[in-house]
């Protein structure tokens, strides 16, 4: 789960990272009055979408006036904001980030990530802040400082202070470093975050050290203990389709092709489309339908694969091993009876009572083609498209 | 032989009790696995299935003589059960459960590295379909009807594919020694490279299937471990060709995120480092076939 960035500083605050002076905004009078509160004379404001690169797209506006800060603040609310990294959809932006402008003398990069190979919360930083950091794994990666931490004891102070030397700070400043590092792994290890990344942490010129921009993503299985971290989900920064899906328990990710999927199990999922390329048809959705696949569950799987109306055709894929494939069929017809699907329909069956299921669908009078294995199911729903494009 | 487990091992199911204890226990049993009992904490004393359960694994192990543990309990409980299972020495831990936060699971396994070598637990999952031991043992959540007995050693992070797997090895007459479903979270209690030491050292695996998907380092890791340290031939598939760059597929650790993590650069790995890659999904069972029929020195025992 990712949330804001103006939530990620407040998250972090309550763990001592020391951020500027700001307030979200959800109105251009409101930004104001947060500009007046936060008093000086130069502001800026950040547009917030759960996606970076914002700067490059005019997502930040910096502002010196309360007029300039109406101004950026109408040309950002309700619009659709395209970044490098939102596709090229773009995300809507609701919300404004009103901060105080710094005049800054040093960027770093500081990020807490779950390290798979290590299996451990691994601290990474870097004297230059402001870049992805995949582009500093490439430009510099000699420069790169990693800490592992030992997850029985955690994150100790000699390892914050190693980095904040390590990134060539004064010694005032390597303290207030350690502080900002210190109190991430805290906020990391106590909210189930998989990824803390101040970019840049900041040095301004009068000595201060700041989390100028701040990401977080969190773990999905972790959030039942989680609720305050939980809450802050915004439904309007992820794909509707998505989001209604998990309503169901259903796992759905939205891709750019034409031919709608429903499977069963995230490996057999990725496997069937590998096999609906290899075929020569592009993949229109990833759908894992989960162990039980109930005709409530089919059924809303095929609402969510018909809402995408590139949909020209579907392959059901089940490999039934605790669920019967009968009553897999069974799901399927219901489901087909219940919801009118309008392209072609390729079903695969596989596992327990494979016979009866078959069976099932055969004499369900509906218009389902069948197929006995995984590259049989991938041709045909291949050709069943191009069948109809045809027509 | 075969790895893991066997129709000797004694097993014990954690969450014995529950709908999902109670229905995989009966599936379990039925296919021939000792379940010799359960732990449902609070239940201790009464009679399942059959079996005794008991209030803790310490109990259970030192009534039953249990080796191994199936744990089926819920998410935000299974690391403390999975520690309770290591601590009572238990020496195999299946964990079916998915939806385990990684943080608990870097716990888990710093946990498990308290003890010494000789009685360390090894760990299976979680978010994994299980153990099985074709016509043997199972402990899982497998149809084990789609297994038969043979010289082939598989090992999954998916569980679905996995069937898929054993279901094509089957129509074509090649058995399995064992099955082993690592799981698809970004944490797993063992890695392919551990499963194919064991399959390197049983002298009845002849070959081994390793189906692997997107994100994480672990395929590259055991790449690198068929090229350095296996004498038998290792049939690679990594899924997921298709999938976006920071898109989850369904399983916690099957997402892209760094280098090296796609379906392409994994396989091209796998190639490099001499493992035959099945060139799509739906040809696992035949590669692993004509892998096996270009080993004229080792005969490979069908057993039907």
């Amino acid at each position: 789960m990712e949330i804001h960035e103006y939530q990620a500083k407040e998250l972090l605050t309550a763990f001592g990272v020391p951020v500027p002076k700001g307030g979200v905004a959800y109105s251009a009078d409101q930004a104001v009055y947060r500009a007046t509160e936060i008093g000086g004379l130069r502001w800026v404001v950040k547009a917030q979408i759960h996606a970076g690169a914002r700067g490059k797209a005019g997502g930040i506006r910096l502002c010196s006036t309360d007029a300039d800060v109406r101004q950026a603040v109408k040309e950002l609310l309700g619009k659709t904001l395209v970044t490098a990294q939102t596709g090229p959809e773009g995300l809507p932006v609701h919300r404004v980030l009103v901060e105080q402008a710094l005049p800054i003398d040093r960027e770093l990069y500081v990020g807490l990530v779950l390290d798979r190979k290590r299996e451990r919360i691994v601290v990474v930083a870097h004297p230059h802040g402001g870049m992805e950091i995949e582009e500093i794994a490439q430009r510099e990666p000699a420069a790169i400082l990693r800490e592992v931490v030992e997850p029985a004891v955690g994150m100790q102070a000699f390892q914050a202070r190693e980095l904040g030397f390590g990134l060539g700070l004064a010694p005032p400043q390597v303290n207030q470093a350690a502080t900002a590092i210190l109190g991430a792994y805290q906020a990391f290890r106590e909210l189930d975050a998989t990824m803390v990344e101040i970019n840049p942490l900041v040095v301004t010129k009068d000595g201060q050290v700041l989390a100028l921009d701040v990401k977080m993503s969190f773990d999905d299985n972790a959030m039942f203990r989680r609720p305050n971290v939980a809450e802050l989900r915004d439904y309007a920064q992820e794909d509707p389709r998505e989001a209604e899906a998990a309503e169901h328990g259903l796992n759905y990710v939205a891709l750019d092709g034409d031919i709608g999927c429903i499977i069963n199990g995230a490996g057999l999922a990725m496997a069937t489309m590998d096999m609906i390329k290899h075929a020569g048809g592009e993949p229109a959705n990833f759908l894992d339908i989960g162990g039980g696949a109930s005709p409530d569950r089919v059924a809303a799987a095929f609402r969510l694969v018909l809402s995408d109306k590139n949909v020209r055709a579907i392959l059901v894929n089940v490999f039934a091993g605790i669920n019967r494939c009968d009553w897999v069929a069974q799901g399927v017809v219901q489901a087909v009876r219940e919801v009118r699907v309008p392209v072609p329909l390729v079903v695969r069956l596989a596992g327990t009572n494979v016979e009866e299921g078959r069976r099932i669908l055969k004499e369900s009078g509906l218009q389902i083609h069948t197929a006995d294995t995984l590259s049989e199911a991938a041709e045909r729903v291949v050709a069943a498209r191009d069948a109809g494009l045809a027509a | 032989m075969s790895i893991l487990l066997d129709e000797k091992t004694r097993v014990i199911v954690q969450g014995f009790t529950g709908d999902k204890g109670t229905f995989h226990a009966r599936e379990m049993i039925a296919y021939g696995t000792n379940v010799v009992g359960g732990v449902t904490p609070g239940k201790g004393g009464s009679e399942h299935l059959g079996r005794p359960v008991f209030n803790t694994v310490k109990e259970a192990v030192e009534s039953t003589g249990a080796a191994a543990s199936l744990v089926l309990v819920p998410a935000p409980f299974c690391a403390d059960a999975i520690m309770e299972a290591a601590d009572a020495g238990i020496r195999l831990v299946v964990t079916i459960t998915d939806g385990v936060p990684a943080q608990d699971m870097i716990r888990v396994k710093r946990y498990l590295w308290r003890y010494a070598k000789d009685r360390r637990t090894t760990l299976i999952g979680p978010n994994c379909a299980g153990v099985i031991s074709a016509g043997r043992a199972m402990m899982g959540i497998m149809p084990g009807h789609i297994y038969t007995r043979g010289a082939v050693g598989v090992v999954t992070r998916s569980g679905t594919l996995g069937y898929e797997a054993a279901s094509q090895m089957k129509a074509l007459g090649v058995g399995i020694t064992t099955s082993v479903g690592i799981g698809g979270d970004p944490i797993n209690g063992s890695s392919f490279v551990d499963m194919l030491a064991l399959f390197e050292q049983d002298p009845e695996t002849k070959a081994v299937v390793m189906i692997g998907e997107i994100g994480g380092p672990q395929e590259a890791d055991a790449a690198m471990f068929v090229k350095e340290q296996m004498t038998k031939p290792v049939i690679g598939y990594v899924a997921g060709l298709t999938a976006p760059k920071g898109r989850r597929m369904g399983h916690a650790g099957a997402i892209i995120s760094a280098f090296g993590d796609t379906a392409a650069e994994k396989a091209e790995i796998m190639r490099s480092a001499g493992l035959t890659v099945a060139p799509s999904p739906a040809e696992l069972g035949s590669t692993v076939a004509e892998a096996l029929a270009r080993q004229p020195s080792r005969p490979v025992m069908v057993e039907r």
